[in-house]
């Protein structure tokens, strides 16, 4: 199949992405950020050819029952990278901060490597419960979703190594060595904010095209399934995190953090939930 | 009446309520604790519990509420607080947004304009009137419709967009309040259900989850045929469906064929294909063509029972598919001599008829059809909240929307008399997106100036007009 050649492409796109970002960290030449992200760029638009070409061969393969490359383990993988690279992106030509791609590139990296090297990429039919528009539109939304939060995560991070204790006071500082390529801790903080207020409606809308799924599939909306349950949780934490920003005391470290937890609990809820509890979503299994 | 102590009391009770101290902790509570309803197993036999936990913790968990937590008192207390909470603050906080939406500062002094980031002032040759009249035209013109009032010799213009943005937050907190009622709604006046009705017959009573006793749903549902199609060459369903029939007194009023992800709704109930199984045993029907004289006897059997064959042996189909690897329906089937003497088993294909003559012997078979009755396994559903929980969803996401990409935007103006011209001053707030507006507030900034500078810039001329030279 076409399609699993351009996503190998891809992951070498993004591996190179990766390490030139990482090298702009440690060399600080702008030359290699500036190859770092046409990585990106050539990654994505190769990464949306090979979605294209393995809906595509999906037709292919299944004649009249092809469908969105949207319903096993490996194929919602190589979409949440598709996602990650997508935010990514849009902050990009936004912010024009090259050092974020160093924190957020390993996130789509190791999802495209673990999908390519450990996961079963057979384009089987659909059964029926999942032959359903709900299908697309609730996992469209959810790895929007994800991936803002996956962005947050990163630039979160950032923002921890760069404002460690005592030094979060949003004061710009020279800090010298890696940390001058860093945003500004203030930056940092409204970028993190700005994921997810991205990934918070999204994330809901996910859970509401979900439950609509389920009343129409099986006429429950919520039946408190594992995988329900995390992503309302997950739901919870950056409600808590949103709201955390109007209260002094909750600003800075402690939202980053939150954000950080609240990236843990979304990868709990989108894999950790399939591989180690049971319910309905049971692609993990395979 | 009430003494100071209680009144202080009951403040606190209030405060307590509507603090965002308790909405982020209730939130990160709520997170924690539903994690254990997603390790322990929820509402599973006791047998269960006990060969996994053992019986000393299981009754610890009983005792916790940890085998039905989402329905437990702590997590519906939990649930309670952050309704109260919701209510609470939103009480708090509304009348001051009312206000001050609905009663911008009209005429502000010049402290007022001190508070803002985005704000100028600067003289201009052009008398109070002549311009207060321009810049009302002016305002219409690059922003919305301003409120003008005259007092003391000023002028002052205020013009907002998008006010309804600030209520996006709490359109979302209703949002909430509205799926918990709709939910509520649904847990009372609605249950769930399961029923299998066999092809060829009818019910009109329904089994709950939770109970032995059948609800009669008040009219009859009859399957006339189920169908599975398999994917080809698999045993993977492709779909299932059934033709159901609504009867009221005997009379048809509704027919569908359901299947999944399509199901049938009649007077506020919906029957949803969730599974199948056969029901009673298959009828097979057999050709059997006598060798030598090539006459054809047609045979109907079930499964283990002895049909005579006119040379006193006899035969018996043992088991059956419908799908032998890729050759489609099968069955496996003996023939006994006439001592009685069990042959060997054989297979016959239903789609090459042909196939079992090369296997020698007086007789050969075909198969012509076989039967298999399935009953179809209809999930039951009747929820009268599920509407309001639509409404409150999609207030929910109107309500995120607006409330983290909307802005509320205000600009307020002030002119007074300055020397031969005025003086004027200008501000302006946004309450969200603070970089957009600046970039608008400057380029509004310069285009007020060069109205009121002189310039007359014709209507069409491409703006912001920045000055080449500087």
């Amino acid at each position: 199949m076409l399609s699993i050649k351009l996503f190998n492409v891809t992951t070498i796109a993004y591996f190179g992405a990766m390490l030139a970002f990482i090298s702009y960290l440690v060399i600080r030449n702008r030359t290699v950020a500036l190859v770092a992200n046409i990585c990106c760029y050539v990654g994505f638009a190769l990464h949306t050819a090979a979605i294209g070409m393995r809906w595509y061969e999906s037709y292919q393969i299944l004649g009249g029952d092809g469908r969105a490359p949207l319903s096993n383990l490996y194929e919602s993988v190589v979409f949440f990278a598709w996602t990650i690279l997508l935010i990514y992106i849009l902050i990009d030509l936004k912010y024009r901060q090259r050092a974020i791609g160093a924190f957020v590139l390993p996130f789509a990296f190791f999802g495209m490597i673990w999908g390519q090297l450990y996961l079963s990429d057979a384009i089987d039919p659909l059964v029926p419960a999942l032959q359903s528009n709900w299908l697309t539109y609730h996992v469209i939304t959810c790895f929007l979703g994800y991936a803002a939060f996956a962005v947050a995560c990163g630039v979160s991070i950032m923002y921890l190594i760069k404002a460690r204790k005592g030094r979060d006071d949003g004061e710009d500082r020279d800090d010298g060595g890696v940390l001058a390529l860093f945003p500004s801790t203030r930056v940092l903080d409204d970028i993190n904010y700005k994921a997810i207020m991205i990934g918070f409606p999204l994330l809901s809308l996910g859970i509401i095209t979900g439950a609509a799924w389920a009343n129409y599939a099986w006429g429950t909306y919520w039946s408190w399934d594992p995988k329900e349950t995390w992503s309302l949780i997950v739901w919870f934490v950056y409600a808590a995190f949103l709201h955390a920003r109007f209260t002094r005391g909750w600003v800075g470290r402690k939202a980053a953090w939150l954000s950080v937890f609240g990236f843990a609990a979304t990868i709990f809820c989108y894999l950790g939930v399939n591989l180690v509890l049971s319910g309905l979503h049971s692609y993990g299994g395979g | 009446m009430t003494n100071k102590q209680d009144q202080s009391f009951l403040e606190i009770i209030w405060d307590f309520f509507c603090s965002l101290k308790l909405a982020i902790t209730t939130l990160i509570l709520l997170a924690l604790t539903s994690i254990i309803g997603t390790v322990v197993q929820q509402g599973k036999p006791a047998q269960e519990y006990i060969q996994e936990y053992g019986e000393r913790v299981y009754r610890v968990f009983v005792a916790l509420d940890f085998v039905d937590m989402y329905h437990s008192w702590w997590f519906l207390t939990l649930l309670n607080i952050f309704a109260i909470n919701l209510i609470c603050c939103s009480i708090k906080r509304l009348p001051r947004i009312l206000k001050l939406v609905k009663h911008p500062v009209l005429t502000p002094d010049e402290k007022h304009y001190r508070r803002f980031a985005n704000r100028d002032e600067f003289t201009v040759p052009v008398a109070v009137d002549r311009a207060g009249d321009r810049l009302a035209v002016f305002m219409r013109k690059h922003f919305a419709a301003p409120v003008v009032t005259a007092r003391d010799g000023r002028t002052h213009l205020f013009a907002q967009k998008m006010a309804w943005a600030r209520f996006g937050v709490y359109v979302v907190h209703l949002s909430i309040l509205i799926i918990f009622a709709g939910a509520i709604i649904g847990s009372v006046w609605g249950y769930k259900a399961y029923v299998n009705i066999a092809e060829g017959t009818s019910t009109d009573k329904v089994w709950p989850r939770d109970s032995q006793n059948p609800i009669a749903i008040g009219f009859e549902v009859r399957c006339d045929n189920f169908e599975v199609t398999y994917y080809p060459g698999t045993r993977r369903p492709k779909e299932f469906t059934s033709d159901l029939v609504v009867l009221e007194g005997g009379r048809e009023v509704l027919k569908k064929t359901i299947e999944v992800n399509d199901p049938l709704s009649y007077r506020g109930l919906t029957f949803y294909q969730s599974s199948y199984g056969p029901a009673g045993e298959p009828v097979f029907k057999l050709t059997v063509t006598e060798r030598s004289s090539g006459r054809k006897l047609k045979f109907e059997a079930q499964r283990g029972e002895h049909i005579a064959l006119p040379d006193g042996s006899s035969f018996a189909v043992s088991d059956y598919t419908d799908s032998y690897k890729s050759f489609g329906p099968a069955i496996q089937m003996h023939l006994n001599d006439k001592t009685g003497k069990h042959g060997n088993a054989f297979v016959v294909f239903q789609r090459f008829p042909e196939f079992d003559a090369q296997r020698g012997g007086a007789y050969s078979f075909a198969v012509d059809s076989f039967e298999q009755q399935f009953y179809t396994g209809l999930q039951v559903a009747k929820d009268p909240g599920v509407w309001v929980v639509w409404t409150g969803c999609f207030l929910l996401v109107a309500g995120c929307f607006s409330a983290f990409f909307l802005s509320h935007r205000r600009i307020w103006l002030t002119i007074e008399p300055a020397g031969d011209g005025s003086l004027v001053r200008v501000a302006g707030n946004a309450h969200r997106n603070q970089p957009a507006f600046e970039i608008f507030f400057e380029d509004f900034k310069s285009r007020l100036k060069e109205e009121l500078t002189g310039r007359q810039t014709p209507e069409s001329s491409p703006l912001p007009a920045v000055e080449a030279n500087t």
